[in-house]
């Protein structure tokens, strides 16, 4: 297998040879709780913008924490229980649940499904596992944090979500690592699967380190994420905030195969200094009735490169199929860059497509209007950006929505005026 | 007038954007209780004159002085010159799409109310405090929930303009061109809103092309403005004169 060259994206070739392909932080025992972890670790993760707080802890937020190859502590596990829901490490997972793993894994992508992936498959050695059971409705908000320490670590974990029948689970993953000259790879892989009646919502706040200002080092960011409707009006919603890496080459999508299912893509993707994103989503319609819907919002800032890339697939099976596609580039600056390469490929007459573009840009007369009226630079771009990323931020668990507001406006603070 | 009392003082003011002096050795001083109107052809520089004072950062202050009740503005920043109580009503005020109306001006309010040290209002008070502004120019209060400027009609940017000033309440307004575009219902409501904003403690600079919007708003001094400089200076009866004469008799 090759890298793929298609996407919008310069990078010099990755020496596979040079990457550590395990490592685990020194503390080996597995915890219950984030009250037994190394206050140290919990203070790296709240320096880089995403917050373990204790507010968020107690107000139903399950949380498993995956340092570089292994994971550390799973949260409210006994909790979980009561209701059937399984939500430890992958490792654990393979261990205690081997049936369901055996069952699934690499069923959404298999092994060989891409180059990245294929990376992934062959080396992964921890992740988060996740299955709701017939009939039950998670009581909590399951949360994943991932984050790379060592210099020269890969990050391949590996996330399994089932939903059963009539189940529903919203699930949320953070990513951050600290700043190193040399670039990372990230090579993630998340798979889901949504049975009859099931809805899983998957949101991400990814932040991991984007280089600095000359563009050197960060992380590269390139993961497979997809999840199957297989069952009859099942619902898989993927929200992402991607703000961090170097370069980000992601495209979660969603396979319809039940009747009435239904996919939801929502993306706000933030370049600055001299990241690349090459990221948007899949929506392949075979069942009939299936539904999906795409929102991408793009901010370019500085010298970086955004780019949105999507593919709608309806098949001729899928009788009465509806897409609606929604593309927005803001730019900021007159050094960046937004690019918008929609596919489209329908095979049946019955189905019904929209698509919406549009680019628009802060410049600085907008800023000079904002400023006239007594309002700072960064609460004017603030009040844009998030003018600008309603639509998404809707989607995004409350408690969330709120985090990845003020992590725009900080990883844009200095980029105009 | 006795006892005047400068809010706004020029000196010797050159200025220039890209290396291209505009303003070309200004002097001109407003005393509180005082409309001035400029006048003058395109290009003469009477936009670049409200620019400057706001502090746009695209215009250079080369040399010369402006003073703010008796304080040099120079090195302020816009943003604080705003707090200060200088607002600049907009020849084109700008939109900003996603943005409220209302969030744009409770923030404007904010920032203001920060600045002083005085407590910020909540969304609740604020909208009480909006309400009665929104009679002035006698716009709904739909107005609000639409984002800035986005879609307005020229008249509804100009009165949304009117608004702000209304609602911030500055001690010195630069208007520039605000009547041009509007029809005569319009103009009467936003002359209606500009003579309740003034008072002796306040100074109004005017920047139009038109007597028309001198019929309602009297101003105490009319200047004109040509090349960078102000060439005359008479009362309302000059405005009248530059009506039926053009500008071309004063060089």
């Amino acid at each position: 297998m090759k890298c793929p060259k298609w996407a919008q994206l310069k990078f010099s070739e990755i020496n596979y040879q040079d990457i550590i392909y395990y490592s685990a932080p020194v503390q080996n025992k597995k915890l219950n709780s984030l009250d037994e972890v190394d206050p140290e670790l919990l203070k790296t993760f709240d320096k880089l913008g995403i917050s373990l707080s204790e507010q968020k802890r107690l107000t139903n937020v399950a949380v498993d924490v995956v340092f570089d190859s292994i994971s550390i502590a799973t949260t409210f596990k006994a909790e979980l229980a009561q209701q059937g829901v399984i939500f430890c490490s992958i490792s654990e997972a393979v261990k205690e649940h081997p049936q369901l793993v055996k069952k699934y894994l690499g069923t959404v992508v298999p092994i060989g499904d891409n180059y990245f992936a294929a990376l992934n498959s062959a080396v992964f050695t921890d992740g988060s596992f996740c299955y709701i059971p017939k009939g039950v409705k998670c009581p909590l908000e399951l949360s994943t944090y991932f984050r790379i320490n060592e210099q020269k670590a890969g990050q391949f974990e590996r996330t399994l979500i089932i939903a059963e029948e009539n189940s529903q689970v919203s699930y949320l993953e953070g990513c951050t690592a600290p700043q190193y000259k040399e670039n990372q790879l990230h090579a993630a892989v998340v798979e889901l699967i949504a049975l009859e009646n099931a809805d899983i919502k998957y949101s991400t706040v990814q932040n991991w380190y984007s280089g600095n200002e000359q563009g050197q080092g960060g992380v590269y960011n390139f993961v497979t994420k997809r999840g199957l409707c297989i069952g009859d009006n099942s619902k898989i919603s993927w929200t992402q905030v991607e703000t961090g890496s170097a370069i980000t080459w992601k495209y979660p999508s969603c396979t319809l195969i039940g009747k009435n299912s239904q996919g939801e893509f929502y993306s706000v993707a933030l370049t600055n200094n001299y990241q690349q994103a090459d990221t948007g989503s899949k929506m392949i319609h075979i069942g009939k009735n299936s539904r999906s819907r795409i929102i991408s919002k793009g901010i370019s800032a500085g010298n970086s490169k955004n780019s949105y890339r999507g593919l709608v697939n309806i098949n001729n099976k899928a009788m009465g199929a509806r897409n609606y596609s929604q593309c927005d580039s803001l730019l900021i600056g007159n050094l960046s860059n937004a690019n918008t390469f929609p596919f489209i490929n329908v095979q049946n007459s019955t189905a019904k497509l929209e698509h919406e573009a549009s680019t628009s840009k802060i410049g600085e007369e907008q800023i000079f209007y904002f400023l006239q009226r007594g309002i700072s630079i960064e609460k004017g771009i603030e009040l844009m950006i998030s003018g600008f990323c309603r639509d998404v931020f809707t989607e995004l668990p409350l408690e969330f929505a709120e985090e990845a507001d003020r992590l725009l406006s900080l990883k844009l603070e200095g980029s105009v005026g | 007038m006795n006892n005047k009392i400068p809010v706004l003082e020029i000196k010797n003011l050159k200025a220039s954007i890209n290396e291209i002096e505009i303003l070309k050795d200004l002097n001109l001083t407003i005393n509180k209780g005082e409309i001035h109107a400029i006048m003058g052809p395109n290009g003469s520089g009477k936009s670049t004159f409200s620019k400057v004072i706001a502090g746009h950062p695209a215009y250079k202050v080369v040399s010369g002085e402006i003073l703010f009740n008796g304080n040099s503005i120079l090195d302020l920043n816009p943003e604080e010159r705003s707090h200060l109580g200088i607002f600049l009503a907009f020849q084109y005020p700008i939109e900003i799409p996603g943005v409220s109306n209302e969030d744009f001006l409770r923030l404007a309010y904010n920032s203001k109310l920060k600045s002083q040290n005085i407590p910020e209002v909540d969304p609740i008070e604020f909208l009480t405090l909006i309400n009665d502004k929104l009679k002035i120019i006698d716009m709904s209060a739909s107005f609000l929930n639409r984002n800035v400027n986005e879609g307005f009609s020229g008249g509804e940017k100009k009165r949304n303009e009117i608004l702000q000033m209304a609602l911030l309440n500055p001690q010195l307004s630069i208007l520039d061109e605000t009547d041009s575009g509007l029809d005569i219902d319009a103009l009467k409501v936003i002359s209606k809103g500009i003579n309740a904003y003034m008072s002796s403690e306040k100074a109004i600079v005017l920047i139009t092309h038109y007597q028309r919007l001198l019929d309602y708003i009297k101003p105490d001094y009319i200047h004109v403005m040509q090349n960078g400089k102000i060439v005359k200076t008479g009362n309302a009866e000059l405005a009248i004169e530059l009506e039926k004469k053009g500008y071309e008799w004063l060089k």
